[in-house]
């Protein structure tokens, strides 16, 4: 539990595991509409304290993912439209991260998408 | 968040020598702290105040509102850093001590532990590993339900596989009307399990403050934060 999960200590544990639900969530893992594990077995199984954890789920819930109905829990949204554009915009965060890095490199997006045909 | 622990202007001095310099901070309720710092900045000496084994200092400590007492002591749960009991005696023995001394001994839980880590009631500390003997301080200090735990460096000297059983266990045992406070010098393998950090160098408050609040001003680590902080 505490070992089998790394974190990047130099930036607030409570956003990566923001990151790391979301994922749950894009990859269906965790489906719409579907109820999330506890707040303390989440944070266990994330190897995480329970009060970052319920930092990231409040976050979550923010941001429209994860909702809770006060005597049963908490849900993943069934807006599926929500999952999908919020799963596209991590995707485009990733991408611009990329493109300015190859960039560096000195290529463009042209040559960059000529290497990915090439690439297995 | 309530404030569990109060402490106001707090100075302690050993022969003059001042360990605890005007202390001044609040630990809430429900949270896991850790308490930072280089050796000899007066992290035992604060675990012993607030265990009501030092009652000559200066300033102002409330625990639940108490002046460390003999009620604070029945809500508190001290780790200290050094092994305690004989070489002779058993598991088994440590566990009815323990039983007998408080009320909010859960015996059960703490066989289950026991089990758990792999040690058995008959063995004796003189036949057991450091880290074996950790372990079972752990186990007993964990197994009252206490408002405070107060563990002194509960991880030195202990193997990485013991660390991460130990933090397991603290986080499995989180319970949100009790606080942890813990103090480590193995920052790098630890912070993540810390709500707040209260950091101190030569008795004086560096920094308290939530552990993601540091990591967002700093931009590092409390790893790095700590070495920036203490470098030569």
């Amino acid at each position: 539990m505490f070992a089998e999960n790394q974190y990047d200590a130099s930036i607030p544990i409570y956003q990566q595991i923001v990151i790391r639900i979301k994922e749950q969530i894009f990859m269906k893992t965790w489906k719409p509409g579907e109820k999330i594990p506890a707040v303390r077995d989440l944070a266990l199984s994330m190897g995480v304290n329970p009060n970052t954890m319920q930092k990231a789920l409040m976050e979550l819930e923010r941001e429209g993912l994860l909702y809770a109905e006060r005597t049963t829990g908490r849900f993943v949204t069934s807006d599926s439209a929500l999952i999908e554009s919020t799963h596209k915009e991590a995707a485009h965060r990733m991408i611009r991260e990329f493109l300015e890095r190859m960039e560096k490199l000195g290529y463009q997006k042209e040559d960059i998408k000529k290497e990915i045909e090439r690439i297995e | 968040m309530e404030n569990l622990i109060c402490l106001e202007h707090v100075s302690k001095s050993y022969s003059k020598y001042p360990v605890l310099n005007d202390l001044s901070l609040t630990i809430g309720k429900g949270r896991i702290v850790g308490v930072l710092g280089p050796n000899g900045c007066g992290k035992t000496t604060l675990f012993k105040i607030l265990a009501g084994l030092i009652h000559d200092y200066s300033g102002n400590i409330t625990i639940e509102g108490h002046r460390p007492d003999i009620h604070t002591k029945s809500i508190l749960s001290y780790l200290p850093e050094k092994t305690y009991f004989e070489n002779e005696t058993s598991i088994k023995t440590t566990i009815s001590l323990f039983n007998d001394f408080y009320s909010d001994f859960d015996k059960e839980k703490a066989l289950d532990m026991l089990n758990r880590f792999r040690l058995t009631p008959d063995m004796r500390l003189k036949s057991m590993s450091k880290g074996m003997q950790e372990k079972l301080q752990l186990i007993l200090v964990m197994s009252r339900s206490a408002k405070v735990y107060l563990l002194d460096e509960p991880l030195s000297g202990v193997d990485p596989a013991t660390r991460d059983t130990i933090l397991d266990t603290i986080l499995t045992n989180y319970n949100e009307n009790a606080t942890v406070i813990l103090s480590t010098h193995l920052i790098y393998d630890v912070e993540r399990i810390f709500d707040d950090v209260i950091l101190m160098g030569y008795g004086h408050l560096i920094a308290a403050d939530s552990a993601d609040n540091i990591r967002a001003q700093s931009g590092k680590s409390l790893d790095e934060y700590f070495r920036e902080v203490f470098k030569c």
